[in-house]
Formats: structure tokens, C-alpha cells, sequence
């Protein structure tokens, strides 16, 4: 009996792979999401919030590259993205002036070469350490990257960064990629080849023993590896993916600066990369679209957004250390079993207080922020509809109270989520019917 | 005469201050199972480590079939033909029981850092894995990751790990450390099948695994080799019982 149940829980352990579900289903399934969504979200906004997901999955995809595949925690990945955006976007202003003759839609290819020259030597540099060292090194290089890039005006622009114009006339299919969703659909197209080779760089020699040297650098000596030489590979492949998703943002933008290679930068694909789940191949890709949307849409409506941002990693770091993909993952051996219908009424049971409780806490926040920031705090703010004046005590108590019932209820729903798992767990086992 | 497999000349290592292995001779033939014991702290590990190419040597020389092998790294000792067991169980922890087989097969069928071959597709190597499973009676928990195993079952994927890439020189440390007498007679009769035909070096506390599976067994105290010779010849060896197996025959 324990025997089993400890089957169980390994099919809940993190693999990287791309779920069990047979192997292309999921790719074609990927394929046509990605070409109807948007006839479904047609407007401007939501295409070019598409586009920037395509952008930000390869990214994060290649991060993971990294992360998740190769235990190397850097903190200066985009680096690679932003030398490769800078190629091509000099590229791209080369083809305009007919000093070059590339067609636009190989222009990130520019950008994976860029990515890849670089990620060559740094990460000769920095490959020859893991953990914290390595950790260091990448961050030492970032900032100087980013040092040079103010220094070396001529290829970076300074302050304006360089811009260009992607209609560049030098195409290999009929389209001019002037409107937005002709842009979204290369883009799409470079996201799905790149993710489908990442996914493929998984499953070669090298995949399997950067996972080996991330779990155990010395054992890999001993079946004859130089783990140096593995994680100097696994990063030098992460930087030209970096350096495709750069090209890709050249293209989409037709502006680079220095930010784009800085540090914040580097930390929001960090961000992403875990809050999607660094143990799947997928979680990258959850991670980078919520992260995108939250970026684009979170950010009109408050401008608290970083903080629900960080608020959100906390949560992850905490609570849900395999991320999104590892919540998802954690249902399977549930699902597979047709038990869903035992924790789906418990969940549903929870979603009153969950809101509750997030919702005192965001309006504490927002109330928060008007009153710190506004130059009249007096003045009403909007708030979930309503109108309200923060210098008054009586939303005050009101949102402390939502908050307190909030948290009180939750805790009670909570129980009876855990009960309903431990169930789950309980027939899954095989100790109870 | 047979040939010399390993050998070990002068062979010094010190940790600051601390002399630890004080200038080890010693000969293991081609093809025999030779055991190393000693008393805790004589230096056993610390011998593993530095014929593995795990540490570097203070002084002297190992030779494996004749060359010369200390200063190498150890993934080059690795691809020379010696291969080595952990003590505390050193494995791909998150990796499954077949993924750590086939991690170790990697590099001797030739496949060094590609990124062009598909794992699953190759015919050759996957069946070399599933045999090896096979050989250390794991299939049942093939897909399972190493970190979920039984203790006896990690050892055995460590020994599975350790044979995998082919190595004619094989080096166990205390293969059977805190395993029951059903596990300890089941690890035995593992060694001696995959170890068939190959060098064997094992370092070893169990007394009747020693005499049961060696050919011939070095006694290491205070990082000296006290004494080599046929278990028969160690266990009537004066010096021996006076140094070492005293304690365990009064027992």
C-alpha cells in the first residue's frame, strides 16, 4: 500500500515535459489557439497584448532554458535579448538604406546570432561556476552591459535608443507587415518554431544531462561529463533563443534602448519564468502571458500594479513553489482518476471568500495609494464602482471588515479543500473507496 | 604474471595539516575483486576520492593500465574506464530511475554534448537502459524519481549508474552500508553479476561481504596499507587482527 502511494506521488513530482497527453496534440492544439485568438480579440489593444505574449514566451521559454533545465539562476538573461534586439533592429535600418538584403520575416534570425555571440564568451565566463557564483556573474555582467550600452552610443543611442522602420519592402511572402496583426502573425509563427525547438532541445543528450547537472554536477563527472562544458552549452543555445525573442520585439516595436537589456528587464523574465513554474515546460508560457496582461491591462487600471505584481511572486514563492504549471500538474493524478468532481465543489465553495478578501485588500491598497500620491487626498477616488473619500474612517472600516471576514471565511473554506484532498489522496492510495 | 589495473605509488594526501593517506603502495590485478578495509577514519574514502580523480593528490602517482591518470578531472578518468559509487547515495535526484540509467549510458555510446539527436528515438540506447534496468531489478519503478526510492533501491541505481557506461575498473564505496541481511545478500549477488569479468574495488565494513565476495583484500589503517593478501591470509595476519579485526574477533 505504501508502495503505491508513493507511485502517486511521484507522478506529481516535476518533469520537464510537455504533460502526457500524446505528442502533438498539445502543439496542435497550441497552433490553432494561436491562430484564432485574434479573430476573437480584435482589437488594437488586444493584438498588440498577443504580440507582446508571443514575445515574452520565447523569452521566458528560453529563461527556463536556464532555470528550470539547468539550475542556473541568472539574473542578466536579457542581456541576450537586448543585443539581439539591437542587431536586428541595425539590421532592419541596413535593409531600409539597401546596405543589406535580409526579408523581414528572417530578420530574428539577426537577433538569435547577436543573442548567441554574446552568450558565447559570458557565458564561458560564467558557466564555469553554478549556483550563488554563477548567480553573481550574471549579474555582474548585466549591469555591465548595461554600463556600455550608455557608453557605446553609436550602437545602443544613448538615452533614445535606435530606432527603425520594420516596412522594409524586402519580404518573402505578400505582405507588407506594416498593420499590426500581419506582424502578430509572424510573430506567432517565430513563437511556436521556437518553442517547438526548445521543446525538442529538452529531449537531445544534452537536455536530458544539463537536467542531470542541475540535479547533481559532480555525479555527471563521474558518468564522464564536464558539467562546465553542459551548462556552457545549455547557455550559449538560451542566449540565441533570447536573441530570436529581441528580434522579435525589434520587429514589433522598431525601438531599442538601453532598458531592454537592463536589469529590470531581466527580472520581470525571472518573475515570469517562476511564477508560470519552472519544473514544466509549459509553466514558462503561463507565466509569460499572465505577466504580459497583467503588464498591459493591470497597469490602466491601477497604479499600484507592481505591487499586486510583487504580491503575486510572494504568493508563488511561498504557497506554490512549482508555479502555475505545478498547480495544474498537482490535478492530474486527480483528473486522471475522474476524482475532479470530489475538489471541484469545495473550490467553488471558496471562490466567495477568496474575492471577499482580495477585494478588502485591494481597495486598503488603492485607498492607500490616493491617499499617499494624490495631491488632494480628499478628493473621491473611484473604488469597485463606487465613489469614495479616503479621508473619511468609514470606508476605512468598512474595507478592514471585508478584509477580516474575507480572511476568516477563507480559512474555513480552506479546511474543507484540504479535506476534500486528503480524500482525494486517501482513494488515490488506495485506502479508501 | 596478470596485469595491473590500477596502481598506486607513493600515493600522499594531505588536508592541511592533517596527513591523511600516507604513502599508499598498492597493485589491483586485472580482473580480480579486490576489498579495502580499515577502521572508520583510516582513509578508505579519502582513497576513492583521490583515485576518481574527486580530489587532487598531494604527492605520488595512480596509474590505470599503465598511464599515468592523477591531475586528470574526473569526467576524463570516467572516460578512461573507471567508473565509482558513492557512499552517501549520489544520484540525479529528480531525474527517474530510467532517465539516471540513460544519463549515465550518454557519454560511453558516443553521444557527448549533441543537441541533434532525439533521446527518445534512439533504438540503441534505450534498450541498453531497459536491459540495465532489468540487471538491477528496478523495472518496477522505472518511472519513478530516484529521490522516491527505497534506500536499497538507490543503491542499486547507483550501482546501475556506476556500470552503465562500461568501465572495466569499478569502484564501490560501502555498497552495502546500512542495509539489512536480505538487502545485503541481494546487493551482494548484484555486485558479483555486474561485475563479471571487470576490476573490482570495493571499500567494504561488512566482514562477510569482504571474505564472501573478495579475491583479495587490502587493510588500510591510519592511511597506510598495512597488509594485502588473500582474505584467508588477512584474517590469520597478526598484525591485522592486532590493528584491526582484534576487536571484531573477540566480538
Amino acid at each position: 500500500m505504501k508502495q503505491q502511494f508513493v507511485n502517486n506521488a511521484a507522478s506529481s513530482v516535476p518533469r520537464v515535459r510537455f504533460g502526457s497527453w500524446g505528442g502533438y496534440l498539445p502543439w496542435i492544439i497550441a497552433i490553432i489557439v494561436v491562430a484564432v485568438l485574434p479573430l476573437i480579440l480584435k482589437s488594437s489593444h488586444s493584438v498588440s497584448m498577443l504580440s507582446q505574449m508571443g514575445i515574452a514566451i520565447v523569452f521566458a521559454l528560453s529563461y527556463n532554458m536556464l532555470l528550470g533545465q539547468g539550475g542556473m539562476l541568472s539574473f542578466g538573461h536579457a542581456v541576450y535579448f537586448g543585443l539581439g534586439g539591437f542587431f536586428a533592429i541595425h539590421a532592419l535600418n541596413m535593409v531600409g538604406d539597401g546596405r543589406l538584403s535580409i526579408p523581414l520575416e528572417l530578420i530574428p534570425l539577426v537577433g538569435a546570432l547577436g543573442g548567441l555571440l554574446f552568450a558565447i564568451p559570458f557565458g564561458w565566463v560564467s558557466t564555469k561556476r553554478s549556483g550563488t557564483s554563477f548567480a553573481m556573474i550574471s549579474l555582474g555582467l548585466g549591469e555591465l552591459v548595461a554600463a556600455s550600452s550608455l557608453m557605446f552610443t553609436g550602437f545602443f543611442g544613448g538615452e533614445g535608443g535606435i530606432s527603425g522602420n520594420r516596412v522594409t519592402d524586402i519580404t518573402l511572402l505578400p505582405y507588407s507587415y506594416g498593420p499590426a496583426i500581419e506582424v502578430y502573425y509572424l510573430i506567432a509563427a517565430w513563437a511556436v518554431i521556437s518553442a517547438a525547438l526548445m521543446y525538442l532541445l529538452t529531449q537531445t543528450p544534452l537536455g536530458r544531462m544539463a537536467n542531470a547537472v542541475r540535479d547533481n554536477p559532480e555525479r555527471a563527472e563521474f558518468v564522464g561529463y564536464n558539467p562546465r562544458l553542459v551548462r556552457f552549452f545549455q547557455f550559449s543555445l538560451a542566449g540565441l533563443f533570447a536573441g530570436v525573442a529581441g528580434g522579435l520585439y525589434a520587429i514589433s516595436y522598431e525601438l531599442l534602448t538601453a532598458e531592454n537589456l537592463g536589469a529590470v528587464a531581466s527580472g520581470t523574465v525571472l518573475l515570469a519564468t517562476f511564477i508560470g513554474g519552472v519544473g514544466y515546460f509549459f509553466g514558462p508560457i503561463l507565466g509569460a502571458m499572465l505577466i504580459t496582461y497583467l503588464q498591459t491591462t493591470l497597469s490602466t487600471f491601477s497604479e499600484a500594479w507592481i505591487l499586486y505584481f510583487g504580491l503575486i511572486f510572494v504568493f508563488i514563492v511561498m504557497f506554490a513553489p512549482q508555479g502555475l504549471a505545478g498547480i495544474i500538474m498537482l490535478h492530474r493524478p486527480a483528473w486522471k482518476a475522474g476524482l475532479m468532481s470530489r475538489l471541484l465543489p469545495s473550490y467553488a465553495l471558496a471562490v466567495i471568500p477568496v474575492l471577499l478578501f482580495l477585494g478588502g485588500v485591494v481597495a486598503l491598497i488603492e485607498m492607500g495609494y490616493h491617499f499617499r500620491t494624490n495631491y488632494d487626498p480628499s478628493e473621491p477616488m473611484g473604488l469597485f464602482g463606487m465613489k469614495v473619500v479616503v479621508t473619511q474612517v468609514m470606508p476605512w472600516i468598512v474595507a478592514v471588515a471585508v478584509t477580516l471576514v474575507g480572511a476568516v471565511l477563507c480559512r474555513l473554506s480552506f479546511r474543507r479543500i484540504n479535506a476534500a484532498w486528503a480524500d482525494v489522496d486517501a482513494i488515490l492510495a488506495g485506502e479508501k473507496r | 604474471m596478470t596485469a595491473i589495473a590500477l596502481k598506486l605509488t607513493d600515493v600522499n594526501k594531505s588536508f592541511g595539516a592533517a596527513h591523511i593517506i600516507r604513502g599508499v603502495n598498492l597493485e589491483i590485478r586485472k580482473g580480480e575483486r579486490h576489498a579495502i578495509i580499515g577502521p572508520n577514519g583510516a582513509g578508505k574514502s579519502t582513497l576513492f576520492n583521490l583515485i576518481s580523480g574527486r580530489f587532487g593528490l598531494s604527492s605520488g602517482t595512480i596509474e590505470l593500465h599503465g598511464k599515468p591518470i592523477n591531475g586528470l578531472p574526473a569526467y576524463e578518468i570516467n572516460r578512461l574506464g573507471l567508473s565509482r559509487s558513492f557512499q552517501v547515495t549520489n544520484l540525479f535526484h529528480r531525474m527517474t530511475v530510467i532517465e539516471n540509467l540513460r544519463c549515465a549510458l550518454l557519454w560511453s555510446m558516443g553521444y557527448r554534448y549533441s543537441f541533434w539527436h532525439l533521446v527518445p528515438r534512439q533504438k540503441r540506447l534505450n534498450e541498453e537502459a531497459e536491459r540495465l534496468l532489468e540487471k538491477i531489478r528496478l523495472t518496477a519503478r522505472r518511472d519513478v524519481p530516484a529521490s522516491l526510492l527505497s534506500y536499497a533501491e538507490q543503491r542499486a541505481l547507483e550501482i546501475g549508474a556506476t556500470i552503465a557506461g562500461g568501465a572495466d575498473v569499478i569502484l564501490l564505496d560501502e555498497p552495502t552500508a546500512g542495509m539489512s541481511a536480505t538487502e545485503t545478500e541481494q546487493a551482494v549477488e548484484l555486485i558479483r553479476e555486474v561485475t563479471e569479468d571487470k576490476t573490482l574495488v570495493m571499500v567494504e565494513h561488512d566482514m562477510s561481504v569482504v571474505f564472501g565476495l573478495a579475491d583479495r583484500v587490502s587493510v588500510l589503517v591510519y592511511g597506510q596499507i598495512l597488509a594485502t593478501d588473500t582474505p584467508e591470509g588477512i584474517r590469520n595476519n597478526r598484525a591485522v587482527q592486532e590493528a584491526y579485526l582484534g576487536t571484531t574477533e573477540a566480538a
